[in-house]
């Protein structure tokens, strides 16, 4: 399967947006870790910004940026993909659920627990009522949703936005599924190579454990830690317009193999 | 562009499991007998004064013992349905005939097995870890209930789950369909599996969207909110060439966002007219071509209202439409998985299930709510699914045109 990137985007650790990280990504600048601070949604109205956690900021932050320079991004269809969700609004009804002095969960918090929450804020932020899913897949949830979203493009021929975000989950949760630095990306995949795509890219399914290989410097090292940072070999061959010939764990024992030609 | 290339796909097999019990069967009699499986719940640590669709039986299910480290309330109802109605040897022969790698798992869960992290929070030690029993990534991880079905089957395909909240098993199916349709895959198994908890039970209590001390009353006057209910649905998509003579069919789906709230449906059912309409033209079939829609119907007030326009304002107030989760309780993310095997039973058995409890229907509603059972010729079925987040999928199962 073969589609085309036409928009791209990352917020993370020392990666404040795509422009601003394109060199270090390329390699051509150190990377330096810096703390994340997600920014409030400025498209969301602000009865539901305020109601926005870390991860749906992430997630809009990301999917924001990778549309910005399109006109109707409310007509793109959404994949979002995530392996932890919103931890810590799950984590605080779990704590919530087990007070010694009484349950009582706050509704907000409730609606605000399901996979789904940051791909419904993002389409109450640009008016969109196009289809959308959201996936989760544990390490190999930003493949899942790369899987799902070149699979949209190629079965329907209209273009995707892709969104995978991951951050760390609350105590005590963090100590059995450890998380790295909040991470998210956009992608805009579609069916034709339109004026301004970055890369084609062609993806395929291989039923066998993707070979591994010691992390080679920092960003790799954050890669392995955060499943939404799993994108970093995409994005560092975007950035460095390479060809690359990527190997991205799915589940334990299969992969995608992704080719990146840039256009 | 309507997505004529992913469609028809055949169910060629097909099974569930609900409050009702095991398999289609228990399902089929009380469906037929109108007798609904909701009952007081008895969910420990939950709300007491509610009425639940428990399946009878769960916390006994034991999984295959290679498979133990999954173990969870949600697999467990997972294994259970794989048990059922021939679909672990359904699969078997798709397997053998194309490849274990060639065979895609694509499930939907709300909550996976969260109810298991409940427990492990129930058992933290002093200083608040969890108990090293606890296996995060194959309980609580989404991931969970589709690694496992996969494993359990003896699959290599490509697997994800899929949580849109209420949605998630009917939207599965969409996303496995594409699967095929790209060439990833000759077959998918689809559908979902939803579990009780407390935090789906104290959560919707929270929203003051539970029934209290009754059952559910999808469309009645007097409905008053949810049953929530637990349950798997499962089916094995195939292209209609592949498939047993006969199978039911998955004529098309569509899907939506309303993009106006997170846990209130747009008032006029914009986004659920929006879905329903893909789905038809998906289908490549107008309106007049459906005998019954089988409604979300979750039994709030906003829901049903909503509902009722958004199905009256396509099917006028002709072709007969009712709620089904009377009998199952809301499975969440499993309803629209459950949903669609409900519509093929229908189709099958030439049954309009009518609305389960209603006393007097909802003036206010237009579309034509079916509450008492009839016997009729449904050649199709529209089935909705809605969910928080403005999440909306409608399916469109039964004969081609």
């Amino acid at each position: 399967m073969t589609c085309w990137i036409g928009g791209v985007a990352v917020q993370g650790s020392g990666l404040p947006g795509w422009a601003a990280s394109q060199p270090v990504l390329a390699g051509a600048a150190p990377w330096t870790p810096t703390e994340v601070v997600p920014p409030p949604p400025a498209l969301l109205p602000p009865t539901e910004r305020r109601r926005t956690s870390p991860a749906v900021r992430m997630a809009l932050a990301a999917a924001a940026e990778a549309t910005a320079g399109i006109a109707d991004r409310a007509a793109l269809e959404t994949v979002f993909a995530s392996g932890n969700g919103d931890g810590a609004v799950v984590g605080g009804i779990l704590e919530a659920l087990h007070d010694p002095s009484g349950i009582a969960i706050s509704p907000t918090q409730f609606h605000n627990s399901v996979h789904n929450a940051a791909a419904g804020y993002w389409h109450i932020a640009v008016g969109s009522i196009a289809p959308s899913v959201s996936l989760g897949g544990h390490d190999g949830s930003f493949a899942a949703g790369l899987l799902a979203a070149v699979t949209a493009v190629a079965a329907r021929g209209r273009p995707v936005l892709l969104c995978a975000y991951d951050l760390p989950l609350p105590a005590p949760l963090a100590a059995v599924r450890p998380t790295g630095a909040p991470f998210a990306t956009a992608l805009v995949l579609r069916s034709a190579p339109e004026a301004g795509v970055l890369a084609a890219l062609d993806l395929r399914y291989r039923a066998e454990p993707a070979p591994t290989a010691p992390p080679g410097d920092a960003l790799d090292a954050l890669a392995i830690e955060n499943p939404a940072a799993r994108a970093l070999p995409l994005l560092r061959a975007l950035a460095a317009r390479q060809l690359a010939r990527l190997h991205l764990p799915l589940t334990p024992d299969s992969h995608l193999l992704v080719k990146v030609a840039p256009c | 562009m309507p997505d004529r290339s992913l469609w028809p796909l055949s169910l060629s097999a097909c099974t569930t499991v609900t409050a009702l019990g095991a398999g289609i069967a228990p399902l089929r009699a009380a469906l037929h007998a109108r007798q609904g499986g909701l009952r007081p719940s008895d969910f420990p640590g939950g709300p007491e004064d509610i009425w639940v669709g428990r399946v009878p039986g769960l916390e006994a299910v034991e999984l295959p013992p290679e498979l133990a480290g999954f173990a969870c309330r949600n697999n467990r109802l997972a294994e259970l349905a794989l048990r059922s109605d021939g679909f672990a040897e359904a699969v078997a022969a798709a397997r053998e005939r194309h490849g274990a790698a060639r065979i895609a798992v694509v499930l939907g869960t709300s909550t996976a097995g969260i109810e298991e992290t409940e427990q492990a929070y129930r058992g933290r030690s002093a200083d608040g870890a969890l108990p090293a029993s606890f296996d995060y990534a194959r309980t609580h991880d989404l991931q969970s209930l589709p690694l496992f079905v996969r494993a359990r089957l003896g699959l290599r395909g490509p697997a994800f789950a899929v949580s849109t909240a209420c949605t998630s098993g009917a939207r599965a199916m969409l996303d496995g369909a594409a699967l095929i349709a790209a060439g990833l895959a000759d077959a998918v198994v689809a559908g979902g599996v939803d579990s009780l908890c407390r935090l789906t039970l104290h959560g919707f209590g929270s929203l003051e969207l539970l029934s209290r001390n009754r059952p559910t009353r999808p469309c009645a006057a007097d409905r008053d909110g949810i049953s929530i209910g637990e349950a798997a649905g499962l089916v094995l998509l195939q292209r209609p060439k592949d498939a047993p003579a006969g199978a039911p069919l998955l004529l098309g789906g569509g899907a939506s966002s309303d993009g106006h709230h997170m846990s209130s449906p747009h008032p006029e059912g914009l986004g659920a007219v929006t879905a329903m309409r893909a789905a038809l033209e998906a289908a490549g079939l107008g309106p007049e071509a459906v005998d019954y829609v089988n409604l979300h119907g979750t039994g709030t007030r906003a829901n049903d209202a909503m509902e009722d326009r958004a199905v009256h304002h396509l099917f006028g107030d002709r072709t007969p439409c009712s709620s089904t989760k009377g009998w199952t309780g809301h499975a969440l993310g499993a309803s629209g998985a459950v949903e669609a095997v409900i519509a093929a039973l229908c189709i099958e058995d030439g049954l309009v299930p009518g609305c389960l409890g209603v006393e007097a229907l909802d003036p206010e509603f237009r579309s034509a709510v079916a509450t008492a059972n009839a016997a009729r010729p449904v050649r199709r079925v529209a089935s909705n699914s809605f969910g928080f987040g403005g999440s909306n999928c409608c399916l469109v199962i039964g004969q081609a045109a």
